[in-house]
């Protein structure tokens, strides 16, 4: 019998049967795409580390930060209005069948205001916030890294981390629970409208019938929770973007990937949360 | 030009075997960079096999080599963008692989580094370029800014572009841009790649003459990667020729040109 070694310097028999290629390049494969799995938390835990590091450290780019302010609130506004506005209607019309049908029309506000608060609202704000502003810090991180202009800055003394990263996050965490308020509110609206629309209702009983038994804790829970949907975003988007590589590719890439994680991520801490919140704010 | 004592030509006997000694290096405390065994590899590819270099203070080298031969890789390790496999980077007599974040952060701000592409941010406009380091590293007044830019502009041939964009700029008007922003906090080290590439021949000489002007003035220590010969030749205290992620030879360019070693003369025969 004949012995050689592999690459790992073990003995092995010369004579023994191969495992046919394509089994071994597709354990090979998914060895890689492991590997690239943990290295991927790996790596997001470094950048957050250093994210953390460069926010108690002066100077603390307010500029910067009211310019992410601007572009991660007021410019998502529209498109996160119009999202919860198409939310309230849709949801109005499917419910009436369905409450109609068990002879709960009466509920039909309260349905819509409380899925509207509870999920709808800062679910779709999250998505939509995801979407837009998740390519847009993607893109434009990405550009810089490939471009150069990111070893710039750091070349010339400044902490990028602090200057591009933490300020886009912070702009996320402090705008997603206000865009929520605005979703909630036009769904409420548009909600109220296509109700009235099949049976005339005043806003004022619509609201009245809405609200009716809900307490301070059924709005700011939820609310509060898309802070965590925008600290998701900032995060994976900053992170994609700031290690894209590879040229104009490597920028389409690094905006593909910060939309379809921070949606992935974002999805994923809804049902976490969700139950977070059912335990503590029953 | 400065006196070049410190460039001691060295035959080349044999390639990849001749450099700085580590003893050299280590001698000139007040060198402003001193590399000593720099090895920088990117997976199998070994781009730095131990280069040695020191550069002192109103010193100009220039370092020479093929395309990927790890030029502008060694400025980026200068600077801290990249760190080396192995040894050591002493930047004003600090070592910087060992430094925390926030002290080659200090010593970045001693530095001023053109980048090959200009790296222009290219949301501002070429005022705001120029202000970037100015704003976050002095106490300026928005006025005193203003006079410096001004200043820097002219110095690089750019005044009266203010307010232009990057993109609205041709890609040598970038570059001057570039050095002049490099140039705003009056640094102590400059760090130039290719900094005539794609300029006319008459920016590349206002460049060179930059270069000469700041060597003579503020006794400023630059590395210039370039594969300009004649810029070479006019800025050059000493050249460092790279092969293989070795220092084939270090010299004056008239010590290099007349180098009977096989890639030397190849490398100066194009433009003889």
């Amino acid at each position: 019998m004949s012995y050689d070694t592999n690459v790992s310097g073990n003995w092995i028999d010369k004579n023994a049967p191969q495992a046919p290629v394509v089994v071994r390049s597709a354990l090979a494969s998914l060895w890689k795409s492991i590997n690239e799995f943990f290295e991927w938390f790996g790596n997001i835990g470094i950048f957050i580390w250093h994210v953390m590091r460069a926010t108690v450290r002066r100077p603390f780019e307010g500029r910067e930060l009211i310019r992410q302010l601007d572009e991660v609130g007021s410019k998502s506004l529209p498109m996160v209005a119009l999202a919860g506005a198409a939310i309230g209607a849709v949801l109005a019309l499917e419910s009436r069948h369905s409450l109609i049908r068990f002879g709960a029309e009466s509920m039909l506000p309260a349905a819509i205001v409380f899925s509207i608060i509870h999920e709808t609202g800062p679910v779709v704000t999250g998505l939509v916030v995801s979407g837009r502003v998740g390519a847009g810090i993607g893109a434009e991180l990405g550009s810089m890294k490939v471009t150069e202009q990111i070893d710039a800055i750091e070349a010339s003394g400044v902490n990028a981390y602090k200057l591009l990263a933490f300020t886009r996050i912070l702009a996320c965490v402090l705008m997603l629970p206000l865009l929520t308020l605005a979703a909630d509110f036009c769904g409420v609206m548009t909600g109220w409208f296509a109700d009235s629309l099949a049976e005339p209702i005043s806003f004022h009983k619509f609201l009245h019938a809405g609200f009716a038994g809900a307490s301070f804790s059924d709005f700011l829970a939820p609310t509060l929770r898309t802070a965590v949907f925008g600290l998701i975003i900032g995060v994976i988007s900053c992170f994609q973007g700031m290690r894209s590589q590879g040229g104009t590719e490597g920028v389409g890439r690094s905006a593909t990937s910060s939309v379809v994680l921070s949606s992935l991520f974002v999805m994923l801490a809804d049902v976490v949360l969700m139950k977070f919140i059912l335990v503590f704010f029953p | 030009m400065m006196p070049t004592e410190q460039a001691v030509a060295m035959p080349a006997t044999e390639r990849g075997e001749i450099h700085a000694t580590e003893s050299t290096a280590r001698s000139d405390a007040s060198a402003a960079v001193v590399l000593l065994g720099l090895h920088k590899s990117f997976g199998e590819q070994k781009v730095l096999d131990g280069i040695d270099l020191t550069v002192g203070s109103g010193q100009t080298v220039v370092v020479l080599g093929r395309s990927g031969t790890g030029k502008s890789v060694l400025l980026k390790l200068i600077v801290g963008l990249q760190k080396p496999d192995k040894g050591s980077i002493c930047v004003h007599g600090q070592e910087i692989t060992t430094a925390s974040f926030e002290a080659v952060n200090e010593i970045r701000k001693t530095m001023g580094f053109l980048f090959q592409h200009a790296a222009l941010y290219d949301s501002l406009t070429v005022e705001e370029n120029v202000a970037f380091p100015l704003r976050r590293h002095t106490k300026m007044t928005p006025s005193e800014r203003r006079g410096r830019i001004e200043e820097l502009l002219a110095d690089v041939g750019m005044e009266g572009e203010l307010q232009k964009m990057p993109c609205d700029l041709s890609g040598g008007m970038q570059k001057r841009v570039g050095l002049a922003r490099a140039l705003a906090l009056e640094p102590g080290i400059l760090l130039l790649d290719e900094p005539t590439a794609g300029l006319d021949p008459i920016t590349s000489r206002e460049i060179d003459e930059l270069i000469l002007k700041l060597q003579e003035k503020r006794e400023v220590a630059s590395i210039v990667v370039t594969h300009d010969l004649h810029s070479a030749k006019i800025i050059a205290d000493r050249i460092v020729l790279l092969h293989q992620g070795n220092a084939v030879i270090e010299g004056t360019f008239e010590e290099l040109e007349k180098s009977d070693d096989e890639f030397v003369t190849e490398f100066f025969k194009r433009d003889s």
